[in-house]
Order: structure tokens, then sequence, then C-alpha cells
């Protein structure tokens, strides 16, 4: 790739660069201030986000072909796998965090 | 209209995946970031679901049978595992959500070698960086899942001079995905099998080496790589919510990794060479038996009844050994004869930062007895007793005063400092990170052995004597 194309690329994709970078910093910063305490609940709620990629599987099926049965049980695998992390992370953050708001009271 | 709707849910998810995040990290807030969370996934999930598609066969069939198996089998597993076991968890979802991002990546890249699809060079590179660090992600969180779990020993696993077959392994790797990429016009399968098998196996050996007490900092770089595989998917799917919230959890997970490497005075580079649990930098055992004094649990009891003030300092042995209830027992028996009893917590006592404050909350300990490490210190020497409940590297002198080491300069819990120091621990064997502890032998500490929870039971038994 030239230094001509790779402009070009830029150029195209220049909200998706901002996107990258703020997010990358607001990633940074929403996390730079955490008491120890709140380490392993929010690894466990980070966790559950990245199960996004759910959606992913998601498309994939809704674009597969009816008779595509190797697209179908892939995606369904990749389906099953997103949805255990999603429900999963959440569900078991919410009760180590439950555990905290309990004694508060 | 309606595609703008939608777009519209999925940046009121991704501003939800933000906020909940932020609140989430101040503890008067983190339940309700966690709903707000949730509420983010389930819409960004129904806008998935409902978003037009010129054309698209939909097969909803397929959709919400995979769902309903998915949710089940996460929830069920959610629900019913022992608070003591939620790093190895945490682990197993994270390498579900890698495993997701690698079957994505896999069936595209067999479409695109297939002919069906044809790809441009971006999405081809971003197939491959999504197929690599998904598969990296998933292998690697699964050994991490398998060495806390205790199925497997760090020496299964490792080989001599193992750094240097996971450069080879990485090379190798890296060279197949750039010969897949320069190839492009001619797609073939089994390359690109090769790529995935590869990865597969970097992932595994990559984690191997990694000492045991070091595997929360390995999770946690592993829920950012994952977090890393899914915004890649995201730009293949073109889905600003894939792209924004994998994005945050890669970023998040980073400094999170970096916290917990202050947090042990390492650097992260130290921890994935695997300084930790390996034998070359283990501190010299000058081999002379040094002797550790036992106490009876009639002695411990009349010390304890008798303290002004306790400290315990909980470990990861507290948490195998499911004892979390046992000692608020403990702690209302003398509470009850006006000691006063407090619990100082290292940043990362257990297998992961804030472990024990999770287990001492599920057994109702009020949150102000627990005292951070700092504090801890400046209570120490005014503590009558100190009660270390199967902790080791978290107490260990050698951070300070022994440069050969691994845990030298790691700050530690001065418990020595106390007037009276008791360890309670299954045997002399060293502790997880396989390193020898000079303060089982110093002159203010005694050894109570056995399993901390049923040690606990008797001491309370003993107490309770004292109590009539």
């Amino acid at each position: 790739m030239n230094v001509e194309q790779l402009f070009l690329f830029l150029e195209n994709n220049l909200i998706l660069l901002y996107l990258l970078i703020f997010t990358v910093i607001l990633g940074f910063e929403v996390i730079s201030k955490v008491p120890s305490v709140l380490h392993t609940p929010l690894m466990s709620g980070a966790n559950a986000i990245s199960g996004v990629v759910i959606i992913g599987a998601i498309l994939l099926i809704r674009n597969a072909a009816p008779t595509d049965y190797f697209s179908l049980s892939l995606g369904a695998l990749g389906v099953v796998l997103g949805m255990i992390n999603v429900v999963g992370g959440f569900a078991v953050t919410n009760r180590m965090l439950k555990m905290f708001s309990k004694k508060k009271k | 209209m309606l595609i703008t709707a939608i777009n519209l849910v999925y940046l009121i998810g991704a501003t939800s995946f933000v906020i909940g995040l932020k609140q989430m990290s101040s503890p008067d807030t983190a339940r309700k970031g966690n709903v707000l969370a949730t509420f983010g996934m389930v819409i960004a999930i129904l806008a998935t679901l409902f978003i037009p598609i010129t054309d698209a066969p939909n097969n909803y069939l397929w959709i919400f049978g995979a769902m309903i198996l998915g949710g089940i089998i996460g929830y069920i597993s959610a629900v019913k595992i022992e608070m003591t076991a939620m790093p190895q968890m945490v682990s197993v979802f994270n390498g579900l959500g890698g495993a997701c991002a690698a079957v994505l990546a896999s069936t595209e890249l067999t479409q695109y070698a297939n002919g069906a699809t044809i790809l441009n060079k971006g999405q081809l590179l971003i197939l491959l960086i999504t197929l690599l660090i998904g598969a990296i992600a998933f292998t690697g969180s699964m050994l991490a899942y398998a060495k806390l779990q205790g199925l497997v020993k760090d020496r299964h696993v490792t080989f001599p001079k193992h750094n240097i077959v996971n450069l080879i392994l990485l090379g190798a790797l890296l060279a197949m995905s750039v010969f897949v990429y320069l190839n492009m016009g001619d797609p073939t399968l089994w390359y690109i099998v090769l790529v995935l098998v590869l990865a597969l196996l970097y992932g595994f050996s990559f984690v191997a080496p990694i000492g045991g007490a070091d595997m929360p900092v390995v999770i946690s770089l592993l829920n950012a790589f994952t977090g890393l595989s899914a915004a890649a998917a995201g730009l293949i799917y073109d889905n600003k919510i894939m792209l924004v919230g994998g994005i945050l959890v890669g970023s998040a997970g980073i400094i999170l990794t970096v916290l917990m490497c202050e947090a042990m005075n390492r650097s992260l580079l130290n921890v994935l060479i695997g300084g930790f649990g390996d034998n070359n930098h283990k501190a010299e055992d000058n081999g002379d038996k040094q002797l550790a004094k036992e106490i009876t649990y009639t002695d411990l009891a009349i010390q304890l009844y008798y303290s002004e003030t306790v400290l315990i300092v909980p470990g990861y042995g507290l948490a195998v050994a499911q004892a979390q209830k046992v000692v608020k027992r403990l702690d209302n028996l003398l509470s009850a004869n006006g000691v006063d009893v407090k619990y100082a917590i290292h940043p990362v006592a257990g297998r992961m930062p804030g472990h024990m404050n999770v287990l001492l909350a599920e057994a109702d300990i009020p949150y102000p007895k627990l005292l951070d490490m700092e504090d801890a210190n400046e209570a120490l020497p005014n503590t009558d007793m100190v009660l270390v409940i199967g902790a080791n590297d978290v107490v260990n002198p050698a951070a300070y005063d022994d440069p050969a080491s691994p845990v030298y300069g790691m700050p530690v819990i001065n418990v020595w400092e106390a007037k009276n120091v008791v360890v309670m621990k299954r045997s002399m064997n060293p502790g997880y990170a396989g390193i020898q502890n000079q303060l089982f032998f110093h002159h203010k500490t005694k050894m109570l052995f056995g399993d901390a929870k049923s040690t606990l039971e008797q001491l309370n038994d003993e107490v309770k004597i004292l109590d009539t």
C-alpha cells in the first residue's frame, strides 16, 4: 500500500478514526479511578459487554441462505457462545454487586 | 426511517455501556451501572434482530433457538457457581466470547475461500485479526480457568525454554497470516485452517508459563483481547455498537491489567514472561531446616479472646476452604467480648483483586471492618494479634529484604510488626507462587496447620468454652 492509498483510506474513514481514538481514551478515563474492591466485578462487567460480539453472529444467521447449513450452524454456535458470555457475565456481576449493596444499609 | 430509528437505538445502547462502566467504578452506583449496561445489551440485541436487511432470509428459528439455549446455559452457570470460583467463571465466559468472534471470522473466511463471497484487502485483514485475537483469547482463557480450578498444574504445560517456543509459535502464526493475506487472489481453505490452529495453540502456549499467582492479570488481559476481537468483528459487519463496546472493553481491560500489575509492583512484560512460579527465579532455599513453632487451639483461643485488637489477613486458602462464614462467627464471638476485629485486605489477595472483599461481603462482614493495605500497615504496630488465614505471598517479608525473591519490591502487609502473629495454613508447602516464606520462622510467629474451615470451627468451639 503506498502513501497515496493510505491517505485516501484515512480520508474515507475519518469518522471511524475519531470514534476509535475517542473510545480508547474514554475507556482509559472511565476505568482509571476505581477502588481495588471493585476490580473483580468491574472485570466481570466489562467481560459481559465484550459479549456484544453476539450481534455479529445474529447478523451472520440473518444473512445466510436457509439451505446454507454450514453458516447457519456455525452462526448458531456463535449465538450460543455469545449468549452465555452476555447472560452469564451480567448475572455473575449482579450477584457480586448485590452482596456489596446488601450490607451498606 | 426504521433504519435511522434502529441506529439511534444502537447509539443509546453504546451510551449505556459507557455510563454503565462509569457507574460500575464506584461502590455506590455499581449495581445501577450493571443494570444499565445490561439494558444497553438487551436493546442492542433487539435492534439487531429487527434491523431491516434487504432480501435477508432472517432464519429467526435458528437465532431464537440458539439464544434460548445460550441464555439458559449462561444463567444457570452464573447462578450455580460458588462465589469462590468466581475468577475462573469470568475466565470461561470471556473465553466463550473470544470463541464467538473466532467462529464468526472462521465462517466468513470459509465462505471467502469457497468463492461464495468476495473480500477486499481491508476486510480480509480485519477478518484475520478477528480470528487471531478471538482464538488466542479462547484457548488462553480456558487454560487460565483450568489452572485456577486446579485441573492443570504449571509444570504440566510448560517445557524448558518455553518463551522461545512461544516466540517461534508467534512468528509462525504471524507469517502464516501474512501469507494468507498476500495470497488473497488464491484463497485456500487449508491455509486459513492452519492460521486458526496456530492461533489456538499460541493462546494455550502463551498462558502456559505464566504462574498461577499472576492469573488475574492474564484474565484481565484476555478480557481486553476479547473486546478487541469484538471491535474488529464490528468493522466487518459495519456495526457501531460492536465497535464501541469492543474498544471500550479493550482499553478498559488494558488499564485494569496495568492497575493490577502496579498493585504487585511488577511490569506487564515481567508477568508475561512468567517470573512467578518459575524455578530459575525461586528464592534460595539455603538448606538448613528451620523450625516453625506450632500453637494449640486452646492457647490461640485464649490469646484471641483477651486481645484488644485482632487483625485478620485472609488469602486464597480461606476462599478454597469456603471459610468466610466461619470467620464471621469467630468475629461475632470475639466482638461480643469487646475485641476489636478488623480485616486487612491486600489488593491482590486471593486470585483476583477484590476477591476477598466479595467473599467477606458474602458472609455479611460490614464494609468499615475491611482495611486496605496502607491503613492495615499503619494499624499493625498497635495490633495485639494477627491471624493470617490461608494467605502467604502477600505477607512475605522477602518483599523487603531478599532481592533474590520474585516478590521482592511487592507491597505487602507487614504483619510481623504486630505483637503476635498466627498463620493458619494447610501445610508448610510454599504458597501458590512457589516461594518460601520467612514469616513462618519469625520469632513472633506461630503456626496452626489444617484446612481453614475445620481449623476455624475448632477454634470457635474453644472460644465458646471461654465464653461460658
